[in-house]
């Protein structure tokens, strides 16, 4: 309660106010606000093709919206140069639906390519000591030498997780952490992404459509239906909202 | 007003889309040029791709030129020996592969071998986000993966198309040494007596050419690669049929704006 206080006066880490994307004649996003605060974990659930992946892929700039005023970190993405861009890409960090490993690259080197690419006088000690660090927090130390078609989908994940934490990001953007994987591993991501919320200070945006998942990881849960989020809130107010479609979103994970 | 969006063509939807298709390649080949000439460089990565683009077609290059010299060789030899002029053999087979067999063959190959590998490679590194994760952490994907791509075909493509000349050369002496044992001196002077600098050089920058060729269809296919896996191997696919496409036309381009030069 206090601490909802506090955030609420506070300047938004990320701010989305009218946002509207399309795919040629399909609309996915349709007038959408939202305003993740500083170290909050904000979870956005929705069906699948709802366009969650659409959204963060906005927030970074990997897609132009259509419409709308998309600030993160108080920088306007889509109107910043290449370069600022750049520069504001280094504080987020970004897991992939699909984890986006480096094939052709093992457990280590793909950990240190975005380390060597963008800081220039950074020395292999240091290199070495952030590599041990992520994996550390990850728990994967063992599998530094592997290739990542080697790894199972929630090592792979979590290798994800450790790539972008590696260079130390303000806000983390989860695309699916835990879809795919079994209870167990569901119960160790969640637990991660609670942790590095608290470990790095890190404010995220956490998409899914694990009702556990969003329970466990979100202080505050969005819900994404037909490209507007009907409902935001704390996970118990938006469980037990009246909207037909949240309920019927609810009631299918709960018989599935 | 954001539901009703009637799609209006120029011509035809398949002209449009070629059309839409040609612009984007120019502005992919654009962007290589811009790309290239500003820093960061990514050496090691070029030293890298030129690695494993030129060394490892080191051997299926090898096979083809000295298979490509002994077989030129065995088929010229009886029209040549109809008229009693197989001294003429090494001049002739001087000239067909130093103007045209070496890059043309190297060019082929490269094709098959080289484009097919680099569409596949970004094509699969596309359809999996593994570009949008460089462009994430802050990475030039087109500079690190492309640039290097296609300057590694421009450097290595060239060194491949006079080697493999070489080494049909040597086939073609292996032909001729089993008929009339001439010494290896005598058939190279003999070979290259009619030889002139703008043979090597217009085949060099033809070479030159085809690498870019190459390389920047390749990379053009795979990095703009669609649909999932099957857009991974539509990529690969079409690599290899363009760029053979292309390297004829430019062959063909090329020899007659050599004939002109020689000639004028
Ligand atoms: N680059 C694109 N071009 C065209 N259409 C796209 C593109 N990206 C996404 N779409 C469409 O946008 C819609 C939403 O896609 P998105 O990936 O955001 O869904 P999602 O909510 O993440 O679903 P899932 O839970 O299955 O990942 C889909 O219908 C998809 O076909
Ligand atoms: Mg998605």
């Amino acid at each position: 309660m206090e601490k909802n206080d506090t955030i609420t006066n506070a300047e938004p880490i990320i701010s989305i106010k009218g946002l509207y994307k399309s795919f040629g004649e399909l609309d996915i996003l349709k007038d959408i606000n939202l305003d993740v605060y500083k170290g909050e974990n904000m979870v956005v659930l929705g069906r699948s093709g709802s366009g969650k992946s659409v959204l963060i892929k906005i927030l970074v700039g990997l897609l132009p919206p259509d419409k709308g005023i998309i600030k993160v970190l108080g920088n306007e993405v889509n109107k910043l140069s290449g370069k600022e861009l750049d520069a504001l890409r280094l504080r987020i960090g970004f897991l992939f639906q699909s984890s986006a490993l480096y094939d052709s690259m093992n457990v280590r080197q793909n950990l240190e390519f975005p380390l060597t690419m963008n800081k220039k006088n950074i020395t292999k000690q240091e290199i070495n000591t952030a590599v041990e660090e992520v994996l550390d927090a990850v728990g994967l130390k063992d599998k530094m030498e592997q290739m990542p078609s080697d790894l199972s989908g929630g090592q792979r994940k979590r290798i994800g997780i450790a790539r972008t934490l590696i260079l130390k990001p303000e806000i983390m953007l989860y695309d699916e952490p835990t879809a795919g994987l079994d209870p167990i591993t569901c119960e160790e991501i969640n637990k991660l992404i609670r942790e590095v919320q608290k470990k790095y200070n890190t404010s995220s945006i956490i998409i899914t459509h694990d009702l556990t998942c969003a329970k466990i990881t979100g202080d505050r849960v969005a819900m994404l239906l037909d490209g507007k989020f009907v409902k935001v809130g704390k996970f118990d107010e938006v469980f037990e909202s009246d909207n037909e479609e949240i309920k019927s979103f609810f009631n299918y994970n709960f018989i599935q | 007003m954001i539901n009703s969006r009637p799609r209006k063509y120029l011509f035809t939807k398949g002209l449009d889309q070629y059309f839409t298709d040609v612009y984007k390649a120019y502005k992919f080949v654009i962007r290589f040029f811009k790309e290239a000439f500003h820093p960061p460089f990514h050496l090691r990565e070029i030293i890298n791709q030129c690695y494993e683009i030129g060394v490892k077609s080191l051997p299926l290059i090898t096979l083809t030129g000295f298979i490509t010299g002994i077989v030129f060789t065995k088929q010229s030899r009886p029209s040549l020996s109809e008229f009693g002029a197989t001294s003429w053999l090494p001049s002739l087979i001087s000239i067909a592969i130093v103007r045209a067999l070496g890059a043309l063959v190297t060019a082929l190959i490269c094709a098959g071998k080289v484009g097919s590998s680099i569409g596949a490679e970004l094509g699969s590194m596309k359809v999996t986000e593994q570009i949008e994760a460089m462009e994430v952490s802050a990475i030039n994907p087109f500079k690190y993966l492309v640039t290097t791509r296609v300057l590694a075909c421009t450097i290595t493509i060239p060194i491949l198309g006079l080697y493999c000349g070489f080494v049909a050369l040597m086939g073609s002496y292996f032909s001729v040494y089993t008929n009339e044992s001439t010494s290896i001196v005598s058939f190279f002077h003999n070979g290259f007596s009619t030889i002139t600098f703008l043979d090597v050089f217009s085949s060099v920058i033809k070479s030159i050419v085809f690498g870019f060729t190459i390389g920047i269809i390749g990379c053009y296919k795979g990095y703009n690669a669609v649909h999932g896996t099957l857009g991974v191997g539509r990529a690969a696919n079409q690599a290899v049929v363009l760029a053979m496409f292309l390297v004829f036309i430019e062959e063909v381009t090329i020899v007659q704006i050599a004939n002109w030069i020689r000639y004028y």
